[in-house]
């Protein structure tokens, strides 16, 4: 299994729009261990400046995997799903994310490597309001065997 | 106090158990196997379940956004996954210990504001689990 080369630097068409529930951020806090009172009171949320609930920074790494995994689980792509490790991931804001955004992704294939044995590829995520206001950037190496 | 290069951020621990890493595969819709099933996890070669790359980071922020009371405040933050934090099917699981100190600070922009560079550092078992963890935030001109 082999990934397929022509992918690299292209951009795949935009996701359909992401958009972030109040009670997917309170879950996602929850989950981390989060108590801010800004990520699961809106009121106290409002009190400090934000329109409404406001993400983790972390928060976009979910819902961009979520259209990384259909790149890498499609079969033309020919990535070895099984056998992938996250190598890294980083997040460059314009702005945070609130509940009631609605996020368009785009995903970028930066780069595809093969050395030592393993398959490294860079993966970007440009991430905008269905107005077209830039959101933030994800970067991610993703690393699989090669066979 | 006024931040200064050297500083260190007050330190935080939390316990991952299993349950932990279902609960975050729900809440990042992230489920992938090897961070819930032991079964599969030793299938691709890895020693138990591991927890997700994402948890880990995420929980090492927690240690920049308890310091500056904003979420927004982030203005970046990377990390990478050097070794992963291997969870155990007992009621303990594992520990994340994380502490981070400011590396580097800008001067203030016209209008005060400053960023800091937070430098990272997550172990589990006494090995560190993050390489290169470094957020940047930015201070209000009054911090």
């Amino acid at each position: 299994m082999s990934p397929d080369l022509s992918y690299v630097g292209k951009a795949l068409p935009p996701s359909a729009p992401y958009v972030v529930g109040r009670e997917k951020l309170r879950e996602f806090a929850s989950a981390i261990g989060e108590t801010d009172p800004c990520c699961h009171d809106v009121a106290a949320a409002r009190a400090a400046g934000h329109p409404d609930l406001i993400a983790p920074p972390t928060f976009p790494g979910s819902f961009t995997m979520a259209v990384m995994m259909e790149l890498l689980g499609d079969p033309d792509f020919g990535w070895d799903f099984d056998r992938m490790v996250h190598g890294d991931q980083g997040i460059r804001f314009q702005r945070p994310v609130y509940a009631g955004d609605e996020l368009v992704t785009t995903l970028h294939v930066d780069d595809l490597r093969t050395r030592a044995g393993s398959h490294f590829l860079s993966l970007r995520c440009e991430v905008a309001t269905v107005d077209g206001e830039a959101v933030l950037t994800t970067n991610a190496t993703l690393v699989t065997q090669a066979a | 106090m006024t931040p200064a290069v050297g500083d260190e951020l007050a330190p935080l621990t939390m316990q991952f158990t299993r349950a932990d890493l279902v609960r975050y595969a729900g809440a990042s819709t992230d489920f992938n196997p090897i961070h819930w099933s032991e079964r599969f996890a030793r299938g691709v070669g890895l020693p138990d379940v591991i927890a997700h790359g994402m948890l880990t980071m995420a929980v090492a922020g927690r240690l920049v956004t308890a310091w500056t009371g904003d979420q927004g405040a982030i203005r970046s933050y990377s990390a990478r996954f050097t070794r992963p934090v291997v969870v155990p099917d007992d009621d303990t699981g594992a520990t994340l210990e994380v502490t981070g100190k400011i590396g580097a600070l800008s001067e203030p922009d016209e209008s005060g504001e400053r960023i800091a560079r937070v430098d990272i550092t997550a172990s589990s078992e006494g090995r560190t689990v993050l390489g290169k963890a470094v957020a940047e935030v930015r201070l209000p001109a009054d911090s």
